[in-house]
C-alpha cells in the first residue's frame, strides 16, 4: 500500500451560502509493506482516522495517489470489488460495528456471500478464521449473538470477518480503545500474529503511543493533518526528534507511585482547528522551542538519523 | 474524614439482581486522594453513586454506613442530605460531564448556580465567585460569559471542575475526569488536579480504569473487581508490590512507554454481576486458584501494614 501526497478535504457549510474547507489530511505520503505494521499516532483531529479511511477509499482524496499491489486504485479502471476484498477495516467499537440481529456465523459469512464464494469454501474459510482469532470451539460461538460475547470476543469476531476474505492490507482504527485494559494486549497480539502469519500490511491507528511501541514496526506521528515524524518505532521512541512527539510521550504516565509528587511536563493549548491551521509549522503556537522562523516557514519532512522529521531544529533533539 | 463500611448497592433489572457494589469498605483522610481502579462494570462508578446517594430508581438494596466528619450519612433524610451534604461537603465530577453542560446558559452562571440555590447568594456576588474559580482552574475569568459551544473540550472539563468546587467541598469524587480528552489535554487536567490538591487541602476519590493515571494523583489505591475491593493499600504497596493476582495481572497488562516489558493480558472476562457468588470471584481467571477457592469467599486479609488483599493466598482457609 503506497500513499502518495494524499490530501483529503471536507466541505462544511457555514450559513446558507458559504462553505469552509476542512483539511483533514493535508499532504501525507506513507508506504506500508506486506507483513508490516505501521502505527499512525495522533490526537483527535489530527487526521489519522481520515487517512485510514482514505487508504481504503472510504473517503476520496482531493489529490494524491493510492497505489495498491502495483495498481492505482483511484483510477476508474481498477476493479473495486477486488480492492474491497483485498483491503479490510477493523473498527473501533465492537459494540456498534456488529449487527445485533445477526449471529456470529451470519456476520462472518456475509462478506463471503457478497464476494460469491461457494458453500464449501465459505465453511472452510469461516472455521479457519475462527481458529485464527481463537474463538474455539467454533460450534460454541457460531450460533451466538453479539450481545452474548465480551468486548474482546466481539472484537475477535470483527477481525474474523476481515480475515475470511484473506486481505493483504488492513486498517485497524483504535481497535482496543473500547476494550478493557486487561484484554487489550490480547487483541493487539492477535492482530500482530495474523499480520505476520499471512504477510498482511497493517495500518494501526491509535492515540496511545505506548501500545504503538509494542505492536508496530514503524510509527508515524500526525499533527493537524500532517506527518511530523516517521521512522522505526524503537528509534523514534528512544529519541524523538520532533517537539510534538516529545510532548506526546511526556504526557503519558507509566504506573509509578512517585508520579503524584511531580507535575507532568505539558504543552499549553489544544490542537488547532483544521479549517484555519496556523501558518508556518502547525505546532508552533504550542511548541516550547518555536522561533520566528517556525511562524513563517513551514518545515518539510526531511531525513535525519534515518527517519523523517518535519522540524527546523530537529538536530538539537538528537541524543548522542 | 470519609469512612465507608460494608457498602452494598444492588440494582433490580429484568435479568435479576445486579450486585454492583457488594460489601465495599474504605476510608479517605483529609487531603488524601484515593484511587478506585477497575475495569468497566466492576462497580467503581456505582460506589461513587452510593456515597453521593444519587440512586437510580431500580435500587433493590442500599446499605452499609458512610460516615463523613463524624456524621453517619445513612441516618440523614433525603432533605438533610441534599441541603447539608451533597455539593456542600462533597461534590462530584461526572464522567462525560463536560458534554452535559447546558448549551443555552453561560458557563459562568452554570458554575454560580449552586451558590444561588444553596446559599441564597445574589447573582452578582456569585458571578464574582465564579470568576475566582475560573482563575483557580486556569481559565480566563471573562470566560464566564461564554457558552459551552465556545469552549474546547479541555476548557469545558475545567468548567465542570470549577462547578464541583463552587461550594468549597471537603471531598470531590472524580469519575473518569479525563477519559474523553486527548493525552496532552489529559496531562494538563491532571496537573490542575495536583495543584488543586496542594492548594486547597481537598480530598479526592479518583475513579479510573487506567492504573497509570491513578499513579499520577493517588496516595492510596483500591482495586475493584466484580463489585468488590480486592486490594487496598498505599500507591507504593499496590503498584510496586501488588498482592492480589488480579492487581498483579492488571499492572502487567499496562504497556510501559519507558520500560521494556511486553504487556500481558488476563484471559477470560469478568463475571456477570447477576450471578450469585460463593467463592473467590477472580477464581475462573486466576493462575493460582485451587479448587476449594471456588466455594469459599476470601475476606480482605491484611498482608502488610494498611495493605489488604481479598485472596486466600494470604490466609489460612479455616
Amino acid at each position: 500500500m503506497d500513499l502518495n501526497d494524499i490530501r483529503t478535504y471536507f466541505r462544511v457549510s457555514k450559513g446558507i451560502f458559504q462553505s469552509l474547507t476542512v483539511k483533514a489530511v493535508d499532504g501525507v505520503s506513507l508506504a506500508i509493506n506486506d507483513g508490516e505494521t505501521v502505527a499512525i499516532v495522533g490526537e483527535s483531529g489530527s487526521g489519522k482516522t481520515t487517512l485510514g479511511r482514505t487508504a481504503l477509499r472510504l473517503e476520496d482524496p482531493v489529490s494524491g495517489e493510492i497505489v495498491f499491489e502495483g495498481k492505482n486504485v483511484l483510477s476508474v479502471k481498477v476493479d473495486t470489488k477486488w480492492f474491497r476484498r483485498k483491503t479490510q477495516m477493523i473498527f473501533q467499537d465492537p459494540f456498534t460495528s456488529l449487527n445485533p440481529n445477526m449471529t456470529v456465523k451470519q456476520i462472518i459469512e456475509e462478506p463471503l456471500i457478497i464476494h460469491d464464494f461457494d458453500q464449501n469454501e465459505r465453511e472452510r474459510r469461516i472455521s479457519k478464521a475462527l481458529a485464527d482469532v481463537r474463538l474455539l470451539p467454533p460450534e460454541e460461538f457460531l450460533p451466538k449473538f453479539p450481545h452474548m460475547l465480551s468486548g474482546g470476543q466481539r472484537q475477535r469476531v470483527g477481525i474474523a470477518r476481515c480475515l475470511v476474505l484473506e486481505p493483504k492490507f488492513m486498517v485497524a482504527d483504535e481497535p482496543v480503545s473500547m476494550i478493557d485494559a486487561s484484554s487489550r494486549a490480547e487483541i493487539l497480539s492477535l492482530i500482530r500474529e495474523i499480520q505476520k502469519k499471512y504477510d498482511v500490511g497493517v495500518m494501526y491507528i491509535t492515540h496511545d503511543i505506548a501500545t504503538a511501541k509494542y505492536f508496530s514496526d514503524r510509527i508515524a506521528v500526525m499533527y493537524a493533518g500532517k506527518i511530523v515524524e516517521h521512522g522505526d518505532t524503537i528509534a523514534v521512541l528512544k529519541n524523538p526528534l520532533h517537539p510534538y512527539t516529545i510532548a506526546l510521550m511526556d504526557a503519558v504516565p507509566d504506573p509509578d507511585p512517585q508520579n503524584r509528587f511531580r507535575f507532568r511536563k505539558v504543552v499549553p493549548g489544544e490542537p488547532p482547528s483544521p479549517i484555519t491551521p496556523p501558518t508556518g509549522c502547525r505546532f508552533h503556537p504550542r511548541c516550547p522551542y518555536a522561533t520566528e522562523l517556525c511562524k513563517e516557514d513551514e518545515p518539510l519532512l526531511r531525513e535525519i538519523e534515518s527517519r523523517l522529521v518535519a522540524c527546523h531544529f530537529a538536530e538539537r533533539f538528537a541524543k548522542q | 474524614m470519609l469512612e465507608v463500611s460494608n457498602a452494598k448497592l444492588y440494582y433490580r433489572t429484568r435479568r435479576g439482581t445486579v450486585k454492583a457494589v457488594d460489601d465495599v469498605s474504605f476510608n479517605v483522610g483529609k487531603g488524601e486522594t484515593l484511587g478506585l481502579v477497575g475495569e468497566s462494570g466492576c462497580g467503581k462508578s456505582s460506589t461513587a453513586i452510593a456515597i453521593m446517594r444519587l440512586l437510580p430508581r431500580n435500587v433493590e438494596r442500599y446499605e452499609g454506613t458512610v460516615v463523613f466528619d463524624g456524621t453517619n450519612l445513612m441516618e440523614l433524610s433525603e432533605t438533610e442530605f441534599r441541603t447539608q451534604i451533597r455539593w456542600q461537603k462533597m461534590s462530584m465530577v461526572f464522567q462525560g460531564a463536560m458534554n452535559s453542560l447546558n448549551p443555552v446558559l453561560k458557563v459562568g452562571f452554570q458554575v454560580a448556580e449552586p451558590l444561588i440555590l444553596h446559599q441564597g447568594a445574589n447573582k452578582r456576588n456569585s458571578l464574582e465567585r465564579a470568576k475566582e474559580l475560573f482563575k483557580l482552574v486556569g481559565l480566563p475569568p471573562d470566560f464566564v460569559d461564554r457558552y459551552p459551544h465556545e469552549l474546547s473540550g479541555g476548557m469545558k472539563q475545567r468548567v465542570v471542575i470549577a462547578m464541583a468546587l463552587v461550594l468549597s467541598p471537603n471531598l470531590v469524587i472524580l469519575d473518569e475526569p479525563t477519559s474523553a480528552l486527548d493525552v496532552s489535554i489529559q496531562a494538563q487536567i491532571m496537573n490542575l488536579l495536583k495543584r488543586l490538591r496542594n492548594e486547597l487541602d481537598i480530598s479526592f476519590i479518583f475513579i479510573t480504569h487506567d492504573v497509570a493515571l491513578a499513579s499520577d494523583l493517588c496516595d492510596k489505591i483500591g482495586v475493584m473487581y466484580a463489585g468488590q475491593l480486592v486490594e487496598l493499600g498505599s500507591s507504593e504497596d499496590v503498584l510496586l508490590n501488588p498482592a492480589h493476582p488480579y492487581t498483579q495481572k492488571l499492572i502487567a497488562s499496562v504497556p510501559l512507554l519507558r520500560g521494556e516489558r511486553m504487556p500481558s493480558y488476563i484471559p477470560g472476562a469478568p463475571p456477570d454481576l447477576v450471578e450469585s457468588f460463593e467463592g473467590c470471584r477472580f477464581y475462573p481467571r486466576c493462575p493460582y486458584g485451587k479448587e476449594e477457592y471456588e466455594r469459599k469467599e476470601p475476606p480482605l486479609i491484611e498482608v502488610g501494614k494498611g495493605h489488604f488483599a481479598r485472596c486466600w493466598l494470604y490466609g489460612d482457609q479455616d
